[in-house]
């Protein structure tokens, strides 16, 4: 095997592992060590304004051609490992097809003007990192925990404590599907026709294509030793080598290596000869069919990115016990977006959707927003659990900087939103009972019992809040006892605030 | 149909009594030989036995609790919300009968208030003359407080119990709750108690005692009127760690030195209930079961136990719950005969007391009395989680400990694996509804927010 090729598949398998067991791994382990995985992925190192790796990939891409394409990309990978099994069943299935520059461009342009727009579903719809995480923290995940639960449930009969069982559930249906969805074009794309979708959709795709065209190293077909067997555009699952004119489109060239190691002439080398012609490449014959297989096998796929919603699983109770009812979402009338986020515009202008904080979250807070503008983009709800003040792993595996590093002192005294008293289910005044459990648990101290009666010393105590003592945490709700809703809950604030 | 069933499960064990039999006799001849090939695992000698002083009953030391019932899962019945395991049950009597067992003591609260009805169900099935029945009347509920709901609650139990007299009827549980009021409340105001002077003037009770927890008060009155009551029993919580620690283990509760001293003074017959601590005192920590085994080792760690309490002469009858087979297997071997504890002994266990003085657990009992919390917590699955940690050394006294990230990390877990999140003791508000029903007196608010403190010192790995 030619051991550039070899050099490539050995780094992606490497990377693609580590990004995805980011996704997976719920301890932290794989973060502390192979965390910047996530930080050097192109868009979300373009939104955190990260200007030394964009520009490094940039170089990159221009020094040695597209192989961020097929090393640092997840989805990319992602799409050789299914592309890789269907080439298993059938040999030489690819074939030469023109680029599809109208719709390259044109999804490229919707992209960038969903950013400026701040249409945050759009560019996380779009986004090929988001996509893979989108795919992983909904779909590979709840496999891995399972499996990771049912290895604690043996851990537990063998008194042992290197595992512990996790909380699995669908943290939005809609999000779901769309992860169903994307998975399914993915796949039906990789399937058929290899690197299509890197090609013909993906902005990031587009962007660095057209800087690879004028890439320095790039495979470059020797037409003295070439016979045009046409063995390498067979093989070719960018679809990019056109073997009768002996030219490549180095736009949607991702340095794969497979062409140098399938030719038999050694005819094709990765070197910098630069041919001539490379940046007219002809632009005609637009109708063939592959071309026409992959734009439908699109559109398709996508149609059947409606489907049906998922509904959310239910916690089983003990029966000796007394039930405890499931708690409810309040209606926010912000949503309440992490310590670190600074404030909701910085957050959907930066966030690209990948799932990433959503899936590391180890209190059940995070979960992808449902709101249309900023579908999929994380936002917080405590009926699960609440911002434990110990915690900031977000803020430590965000690589878009929609939530910046904090230290457990800074968030201790960022104030994401407040807290809101709701008189009407207060067990104190329903169940005339004693209790303070939102005091207890104020890590600021910001709410006092006081007697509703101030005449009355031993009226029934009521919590009251000092706003500006009060951080959002949700401990108080989260531990209220009222149920659906609790008695007090979390308003989120637009600007984070320091207190 | 019942009637065939009856006949069947009869039938059965009466293959099975013989078969036990057959055994026993083997064993018998062949004792003298030291080349055993197993361990014998069951009682070769008679049952010890007491007399009443009151009514002359022969009781077998060995008293069955039936609070502990299995459930079809096997685990104790109360614990989830699983049926009786009915068959179960029926097997265990029987087997304790065919041993010598004649005392089964039941409620009507235990096992969420389905223990009189298997115990009922089991005992039909045998002579009436072969055994005696312990019951209560459980009127903890305020709506219980009223004549006609206690008396009720009295005619259900012969109801359920398939008898027309009660051979031990106890008042439950006085000196619980708020001491003096509420004993007057269920008992003296409403009558009941001339009531059941009654119903034993009538025959239909034949000893008439009470079952002691909580406020001393009650209990130094109860005696003090023993002139007028003539008490034929009373139930004291008695072991080798409440003899004399009772009182440094909670201020509010007293050493059973002092209840067994005032009782015997009286010549009043004793029932022991919690001999084990329930089951404390079988799980003790490693050192002490090295402690223990090193003297005995082919006896079990609860063989101590049961030998403690049934060592004291006024002592009628031992409580066990038995839940299993071999609960029952074990405590037959150690009161078949009864080896009483010499004085050296007797020092020894005292000695092992103050050695587990030193670990300061919560003298909870899983009695499960505290239950269901209507906010939905897992009181006793907290408080012995924290005791379990504590016997195994994984509650450390700083955060400086060498086995600090160990212990933090099994704590954790484990109270994760033995307590549902939404049942664990952060979420106590403190309503204290559940300390009034602790025979232990454990103020349950104040350890649970102790415990959830020491909980977030460990999440948030605050030093300490």
């Amino acid at each position: 095997m030619n051991m550039l090729r070899k050099i490539r598949l050995f780094t992606a398998i490497l990377c693609f592992t580590l990004i995805t067991l980011l996704f997976l791994d719920f301890t932290g382990t794989t973060h502390r060590w192979f965390g910047w995985l996530a930080k050097i992925q192109f868009l979300p190192a373009l939104f955190a304004l990260n200007g030394g790796i964009v520009i490094s990939l940039i170089i990159l891409t221009f020094l040695f051609g597209r192989f961020y394409c097929s090393i640092i990309c997840p989805l990319g990978v992602f799409q050789d490992s299914i592309s890789w099994i269907s080439g298993k069943r059938k040999k030489n299935r690819f074939s030469f097809s023109p680029a599809i520059n109208w719709l390259r461009y044109s999804v490229l342009i919707i992209f960038i003007v969903s950013v400026i727009a701040g249409i945050g579903s759009l560019t996380a719809l779009l986004a090929p990192y988001s996509s893979y995480g989108r795919i992983v923290s909904n779909l590979f995940a709840p496999i891995y925990q399972w499996g990771n639960n049912f290895l604690a449930f043996l851990a537990e009969r063998a008194d042992n404590y290197a595992f512990y069982s996790v909380d699995v559930w669908i943290k939005s249906a809609i999000t779901f599907a769309i992860a169903i969805s994307t998975f399914i074009v993915i796949f039906i794309l990789a399937w058929r026709n290899g690197r299509t979708y890197c090609n013909t959709i993906c902005p990031v795709g587009t962007v660095l294509g057209f800087i690879s065209k004028y890439s320095i190293f790039k495979p470059v077909i020797d037409i003295e030793k070439c016979n045009s067997c046409g063995l390498c555009a067979k093989n070719c699952k960018a679809s990019c080598i056109d073997p009768k004119k002996h030219k490549i489109d180095y736009s949607r060239c991702v340095n794969c290596m497979n062409c140098i190691d399938k030719c038999h002439k050694g005819a094709i080398s990765y070197s910098r000869i630069v041919q001539k012609d490379v940046s007219q490449f002809p632009h005609t014959n637009t109708s063939e069919t592959p071309t026409n297989n992959a734009r439908r096998n699109f559109l398709s796929a996508t149609i059947l990115a409606t489907a049906a919603t998922l509904k959310a699983q239910e916690k089983k109770v003990d029966g000796g016990l007394a039930v405890i009812e499931d708690k409810q979402i309040p209606h926010r009338a912000f949503p309440i977006i992490p310590p670190g986020a600074l404030s909701a515009q910085n957050f959907t202008q930066h966030c690209t959707a990948c799932q990433l904080c959503v899936s590391v979250c180890p209190n059940n807070v995070l979960r992808p927003s449902t709101d249309l503008m900023k579908l999929m983009q994380p936002e917080m709800s405590y009926e699960r659990g609440y911002c434990r003040p110990e915690c900031t792993k977000c803020s430590d595996v965000c690589p878009a900087g929609a939530i910046q590093p904090i230290t457990v002192a800074e968030k201790s005294a960022t104030q994401i939103g407040h807290a809101v008293w709701i008189k009407d289910n207060c067990v104190v005044l329903t169940d005339n009972v004693d209790c303070n459990n939102c005091e207890r648990h104020c890590p600021t101290g910001a709410i006092q019992m006081v007697p509703q009666d101030p005449d009355i010393i031993d009226s029934p105590k009521i919590p009251i809040i000092n706003t500006e003592r009060c951080i959002g945490c949700g401990a108080c709700e989260n531990l209220c006892p009222a149920r659906p809703f609790s008695a007090i809950y979390i308003e989120g604030n637009e600007m984070h605030r320091t207190i | 149909m019942k009637e065939k069933n009856k006949q069947n499960i009869s039938r059965r064990s009466f293959l099975k009594l013989a078969g036990y039999t057959g055994a026993a006799t083997g064993l018998a001849a062949c004792s003298d030989k030291n080349d055993r090939s197993s361990t014998d695992n069951h009682a070769t000698g008679e049952m010890t036995y007491r007399i009443n002083s009151s009514t002359g009953d022969k009781v077998s030391i060995l008293g069955f609790g039936c609070m502990r019932w299995p459930s079809i899962n096997g685990r104790s019945a109360r614990e989830g919300n699983e049926e009786i395991d009915q068959e179960m049950v029926n097997n265990l009597v029987d087997y304790a009968i065919e041993h010598g067992v004649n005392y089964f003591d039941t409620s009507p609260a235990y096992c969420r208030g389905a223990s009189e009805h298997a115990t009922g169900i089991a005992l039909s099935r045998h002579p009436r003359d072969k055994y005696f029945i312990a019951t209560k009347l459980s009127n903890f509920s305020p709506n219980t407080w009223s004549r006609e709901a206690s008396i009720a609650m009295y005619h259900n139990s012969l109801k359920e119990l398939q008898t027309d007299y009660i051979d031990y009827m106890l008042l439950h549980g006085i000196g619980m709750g708020n001491g003096m009021d509420e004993f007057n409340a269920r008992y003296i105001d409403n009558g009941i108690l001339e009531y059941l002077l009654e119903e034993r003037q009538a025959g239909r009770i034949r000893n008439l005692g009470f079952s002691y927890h909580g406020d001393i008060k009650v209990f130094d009155y109860l005696l003090s009127r023993h002139d007028d009551y003539k008490w034929d029993f009373v139930q004291i919580q008695l072991n080798y760690l409440d003899w004399k620690y009772a009182k440094q283990i909670n201020p509010r509760n007293t050493d059973a030195e002092y209840l067994y001293n005032e009782l015997a003074k009286r010549d009043i017959p004793v029932v022991i209930m919690e001999p084990l601590l329930g089951g404390r005192l079988s799980n003790v920590p490693d050192n002490i079961v090295a402690r223990l085994k090193q003297r005995e080792p082919e006896q079990s760690i609860a063989s101590w136990a049961f030998r403690f309490a049934g060592s004291f002469p006024k002592v009628l009858t031992v409580l066990s719950g038995m839940t299993r087979m071999d609960h029952l297997l074990d405590n037959l071997r150690t009161y078949s005969p009864l080896k009483p504890l010499t004085e050296e002994e007797f020092a020894f266990l005292q000695q092992t007391a103050t050695m587990m003085m030193q670990f300061n657990t919560i003298p909870c009992n899983d009695c499960k009395y505290c239950m269901p919390c209507p906010y939905g917590i897992d009181i006793p699955a907290i408080l012995l989680h924290y005791n379990k940690c504590l016997n195994e050394g994984n509650i450390p006294t700083s955060s400086q400990d060498e086995n600090y990230r160990k212990a933090r990390r099994e704590y954790l877990i484990g109270y994760d694996r033995s307590v549902p999140r939404l049942r664990q003791a952060s979420h106590c508000i403190g309503c204290n509804q559940c300390s009034p029903h602790c025979p232990q007196r454990i103020n349950i608010p104040d350890e649970l927010h102790r415990i959830d403190k020491f909980v977030e010192q460990l999440k948030q790995e605050q030093k300490f």
